[in-house]
C-alpha cells in the first residue's frame, strides 16, 4: 500500500511538474503548430486559436473546415447528485436519470466550448447508488449513450471525491465499451484515476471543488485540442491530460542502439534523462495456507504449458493467448501423442506433443490417487499459453478458473508452467 | 588486435554465369549456388530468388537472415560452422553491404516470421531494404523440428558463404573502410585517460532447443559468461540458431552487424572508453540464471567497468535475466542502461515485462510487440502464409480469404530489435 502511495505521490509531482508555466507555454504552441498542420494556415498563431468564435468561419476557404464546425460535437455529460443540483448526501442513492441540455458546471463548461461542442443532456445518478448498484446503475448508463449515440461523452469533474470518481471511472469505462471518447477531470490520487484512467482523458484538478473555475476551462480547453487534431491529441506532457497507462508504438528519431548509448553518458555524468520505460511495481499474491489433509483434496491441474487435446479444439494461440481452454480428464490415465500436444509456441514442442504428462503430469497424479495420496484429480484440467500472454489477460483467466473452480469444490491446484 | 571492415555497397543483385561484383552489380551463379547447399540428405527441395525493396512480395516463415561478408585476411567466416576453428576478429573482411541471405520454407517452431517488401510491414522490419537472396528449403518427412532448425542454418551460412567470396576478387573498389581497434584489457583501461571505462553486456538467448544461439559453434547455454572482442562479433563468431518471436530474436545479420557495438564505437575514445564485451546468456533454470548473472557483474567489475549497456533477447523468460544483471551489475556501481521490447496487450495496458526493479531506471525500448498491424495482401508469397495464424503474434482468423494478414508485430522479423536496430519505440499515452 505504502508503494503505491509513494508512486501516487510520484506521479502528483510529476503532474505537477506539467502544470509549470513553461510547460503550459510549450503546450499551448503545440496546440497552435498543430492547428496550422491541421489547417494550413499561420496565421493561426496570431489569433491564439482558443478565443477563435468559429475556426471554419475564419478559414470557410478550407475546405472541410467549414463543414466540421457546423457539426458539433455532440455531448453527454455526467454528474453526481450534488453537482446535478439534486441535493447532498441525502440524495446520494438517486438511481442514474437524463435530463436535457447542460446542468451545474454544465452550464460553464457548455459556455466555454461554445461553437466546438454541444452538451445535449446530462445524466445525474447519486454516488452511493453508483457505487452500491454498479451492475444497475451501468446499464442504466450504458442505455442511455446507446440510444444517445453521442460523439463524447464528459464525466465530472470529481476532485479528490472518491465514489465520485469511481462513477466517473466507470461511466468513461462504459463509453470507451461503446467506442466514445470520454473526457474527465480528476485529483490523480482519486482512486477513480488509478483505477479507470486508460478509459478516458483525465484532466488534472484540484482536490476540491474549490478548483472548478480552473478545472472547466481547462477541460474545455482539451475538449477543443481532442476535436481539432481528429481524436489524437498526443502524448499527455504535450496535450496536457494524465497518463493513461497505455504503451503505444511510435518512431523515435534516432535508433535505440544510440538512444541507449546517449542515455548511457547521460546517467553517467549524473545529467537527466528520462527512462522510456519506467519500472512497475508488481503485485504480489500471498500463497494460501497449506492443506492439512491431502488425502481428502480434491486437486486440479491448471497450465499455462499449452497442453490441448490434439487439433487444439479451441484454437488457444501459440502467443498472446486470448483464451484458455478447460478439458475432461476422467477418461485418461496417461496422455500420449494420439490424445494431447501442446499449442505453446515459445518452447521446443517434440517431448511435450509425445508425451503430454511432462507438462500435465495426469499419469504422475493418477498414481497418487491410487495410492490414496490425494484425494482425486479434478475431472477437468484448465489451460493456456503463457507464451507472450498479457498480465491483464492472465489475470481475467486466473479470476474466471479460479471461480470455476471453487464452484467444483476444489481445495488444490497444481499450476504447470514450461 | 584490428578488424578492417571494408563495405562494398550492393545496388543490385542477379544471377549470371559466375560469382562477380562490378559496379555495385553482384552477379551469382545460381546453379553453383544451389549445388553448393544441396549437399545435405535432409533436404527434401530447395528454390531460389532475389527479392528487391519494393517488390510485391511476402516472405514467410522468415528463420534466419545473414549477411554474406568475406575475410580476405585474419580466419574465416563464422568459425565453428562453416570456418575452422580459429579465432577471427582480426584482419580484412569484407562486406556485401545491402544484400542479404534470408532462409524460408515450412515452419520450424511457430515463431518465424514475416518479410514484407512494400506496404505498412515494410517500415518495421529492416530486411525491406536489403536486397534478399531468398532460398526456400524444405526438409524430408520425419526430420525433428530442432534438426529442421540445423539444416536450415547450416544452408543459410553456407549460402552467404559462398556470396560472399563473390567480393574476394571484386572487380570494383571497395566504398567504405574502417578501422576497428580492440586493445589488451590493460592497455585498452588505461587508454583515454579519464573517460569513463564502458562495456557492453550481451545476451545471448540460450532458452533451450530452438532457442540456441552459439558462439565460435559452441551452444551458448553451456557457457560461463566471457569476454569477447567486439570485431569477432562483426565476423560471424556469434550465429542465430533460434525460433524465438520474429520480432526480438537476434538474426545472424544482427549480430553481425550489432548496432550497441557500431555506435559505442562511435563515441570511443570521444566521450567514452569501450573497453569489452561480455556474452551471457538466457537459459531457463533460476540456478543457471542466478550464476550467469553473478558471474557478469563480477566480470564487470574485474575488467573495471564504469557503466554497460545491456541487451536482452526474446522476452518473457529473460526478463528475469534481464533484470538479474542488471541488480547485480548495479550494485557493484556498474551503471547500466537496458534495451528491451515491450510486451504489454494489444491494448498497451498491461506490464510490459515480466520482471521489474528499482535499479532499472534507464530503459531503451524499442517498442511493443503486442501492437497489432493489418499487413495488406501483397503480389506473391515467398514461403507459405498459411502459418500465419500460428506463429507467434498470429491468432485464428490472422490470414484472411484475401490474403491479407492480421497481426501483432511479434510476427514482423526484427520489428522491435532488442540491439537497439531500428527507430521504433513505446511510449505511455
Amino acid at each position: 500500500m505504502s508503494e503505491r502511495k509513494s508512486q501516487m505521490k510520484n506521479k502528483v509531482e510529476n503532474n505537477r511538474e506539467l502544470s509549470t508555466e513553461r510547460n503550459k507555454e510549450k503546450q499551448r504552441q503545440r496546440r497552435i503548430d498543430n492547428r496550422e498542420a491541421a489547417f494550413g494556415e499561420t496565421v493561426f498563431a496570431e489569433t491564439e486559436g482558443l478565443e477563435t468564435e468559429c475556426l471554419g468561419a475564419e478559414f470557410s476557404e478550407v475546405e472541410g473546415a467549414e463543414a466540421e464546425c457546423k457539426n458539433k460535437l455532440r455531448v453527454v455529460h455526467y454528474l453526481n447528485q450534488f453537482f446535478g443540483q439534486l441535493g447532498g448526501e441525502e440524495k446520494a442513492d438517486l438511481p442514474p436519470r437524463m435530463q436535457e441540455g447542460p446542468v451545474g458546471p454544465g452550464q460553464a463548461l457548455n459556455a466555454e466550448l461554445n461553437e466546438v461542442a454541444e452538451i445535449e443532456a446530462t445524466i445525474i445518478c447519486g454516488d452511493g447508488y453508483f457505487n452500491e448498484n454498479k451492475e444497475a446503475a451501468a446499464d442504466r448508463v450504458k442505455e442511455i449513450l446507446m440510444e444517445l449515440k453521442p460523439d463524447l461523452v464528459v464525466a465530472g469533474p470529481a476532485f479528490n471525491a472518491g465514489r465520485y470518481g469511481m462513477a466517473c471511472g466507470a461511466v468513461a469505462e462504459i463509453a470507451a465499451g461503446l467506442e466514445i471518447p470520454v473526457v474527465s477531470g480528476i485529483f490523480p490520487e482519486n482512486p477513480g484515476y488509478e483505477m479507470y484512467r486508460q478509459y478516458g482523458y483525465f484532466i488534472e484538478t484540484s482536490d476540491s471543488a474549490a478548483g472548478m473555475r480552473k478545472a472547466v476551462p481547462e477541460m474545455a480547453e482539451f475538449i477543443k485540442y481532442f476535436w481539432e487534431t481528429g481524436g489524437n491529441p498526443g502524448r499527455p506532457e504535450e496535450a496536457g491530460y494524465l497518463p493513461r497507462g497505455i504503451r503505444r508504438n511510435l518512431f523515435a528519431e534516432e535508433r535505440g542502439a544510440r538512444r541507449a548509448v546517449n542515455m548511457l553518458l547521460q546517467k553517467i555524468r549524473g545529467e537527466e534523462f528520462t527512462s522510456e520505460y519506467p519500472m512497475p511495481s508488481f503485485d504480489r499474491v500471498e500463497p494460501a495456507a497449506p492443506l492439512e489433509d491431502l488425502s481428502q483434496a480434491r486437486i486440479a491441474l491448471v497450465t499455462s504449458g499449452g497442453i490441448v487435446p490434439n487439433g487444439n479444439p479451441d484454437r488457444i494461440e501459440s502467443s498472446s493467448a486470448s483464451k484458455f481452454g478447460r478439458y475432461q480428464i476422467d477418461d485418461f490415465d496417461d496422455l500420449n501423442e494420439t490424445s494431447h500436444e501442446t499449442a505453446h509456441g515459445g518452447y521446443d514442442p517434440v517431448f511435450a506433443n509425445e508425451d503430454a504428462d511432462c507438462v500435465l503430469p495426469v499419469d504422475v497424479l493418477r498414481d497418487l490417487e491410487e495410492e490414496g495420496r490425494i484425494g482425486k484429480l479434478h475431472e477437468f484440467y484448465y489451460s493456456t499459453v503463457g507464451n507472450g500472454t498479457s498480465v491483464a489477460s492472465a489475470r481475467t483467466f486466473a479470476r474466471e478458473i479460479a471461480e470455476e473452480l471453487l464452484e467444483d469444490g476444489v481445495q488444490a491446484v497444481i499450476l504447470t508452467s514450461t | 588486435m584490428e578488424l578492417q571492415l571494408e563495405k562494398i555497397f550492393i545496388k543490385e543483385v542477379k544471377f549470371g554465369q559466375e560469382n562477380r561484383i562490378a559496379d555495385g552489380v553482384l552477379t551469382i551463379n545460381r546453379e553453383g549456388l544451389l549445388e553448393k547447399v544441396r549437399d545435405d540428405h535432409r533436404i527434401a527441395c530447395l528454390d531460389l530468388e532475389i527479392v528487391r525493396p519494393g517488390d510485391d512480395v511476402r516472405i514467410m516463415p522468415v528463420k534466419d537472415v545473414i549477411e554474406p561478408r568475406c575475410k580476405i585476411s585474419g580466419g574465416e567466416m563464422f568459425p565453428g560452422f562453416t570456418g575452422d576453428d580459429d579465432t577471427v576478429g582480426s584482419g580484412i573482411t569484407r562486406v556485401l553491404s545491402g544484400a542479404a541471405v534470408v532462409t524460408t520454407g515450412k515452419v520450424v517452431g511457430f515463431q518465424e516470421g514475416i518479410i514484407d517488401m512494400q506496404g505498412p510491414g515494410a517500415d518495421y522490419t529492416p530486411f525491406s531494404r536489403t536486397i534478399n537472396i531468398v532460398i526456400t528449403c524444405e526438409v524430408k518427412e520425419g526430420v525433428k523440428q530442432h534438426v529442421h532448425e540445423e539444416v536450415l542454418r547450416l544452408l543459410g551460412l553456407t549460402a552467404a558463404n559462398y556470396i560472399g567470396e563473390a567480393a574476394r576478387e571484386a572487380e570494383q573498389e571497395v566504398e567504405e573502410v574502417r578501422k576497428y581497434e580492440h586493445k589488451p584489457l590493460l592497455e585498452a583501461c588505461s587508454l583515454n585517460g579519464g573517460l569513463p571505462i564502458v562495456g557492453y553486456v550481451y545476451m545471448l538467448q540460450s532458452q533451450g532447443l530452438l532457442h540456441d544461439t552459439y558462439v565460435y559453434g559452441v551452444d551458448a547455454k553451456e557457457i560461463l559468461p566471457t569476454l569477447i572482442s567486439p570485431t569477432e562479433v562483426m565476423d560471424g563468431a556469434i550465429v542465430s540458431g533460434n525460433c524465438v518471436s520474429a520480432c526480438d530474436k537476434n538474426t545472424t545479420y544482427f549480430h553481425q552487424n550489432n548496432p550497441i557495438i557500431e555506435e559505442l564505437y562511435e563515441k570511443h575514445g570521444r566521450d567514452l572508453n569501450f573497453v569489452g564485451v561480455i556474452i551471457t546468456n538466457e537459459n531457463v533454470t533460476l540456478a543457471d540464471k542466478e550464476r550467469s548473472s553473478s558471474f557478469t557483474a563480477r566480470l564487470a567489475e574485474k575488467i573495471g567497468l564504469e557503466a554497460a549497456i545491456v541487451s536482452e533477447e526474446g522476452f518473457g523468460n529473460p526478463d528475469a535475466d534481464l533484470i538479474m544483471n542488471c541488480r547485480k551489475l548495479e550494485e557493484r556501481g556498474v551503471r547500466t542502461v537496458l534495451v528491451t521490447d515491450e510486451f504489454a496487450g494489444r491494448d498497451g495496458a498491461s506490464q510490459s515485462l515480466a520482471d521489474s526493479a528499482p535499479e532499472a531506471d534507464a530503459v531503451i525500448s524499442s517498442g511493443n510487440a503486442n501492437e497489432v498491424i493489418e499487413l495488406p495482401a501483397l503480389g506473391r508469397v515467398i514461403g507459405h502464409d498459411r502459418y500465419a495464424d500460428s506463429i507467434a503474434g498470429g491468432f485464428s482468423g490472422s490470414l484472411k480469404d484475401d490474403g491479407s494478414i492480421e497481426v501483432e508485430l511479434q510476427a514482423i522479423i526484427g520489428a522491435t530489435n532488442e540491439l537497439g536496430f531500428n527507430r521504433l519505440t513505446a511510449r505511455e499515452f
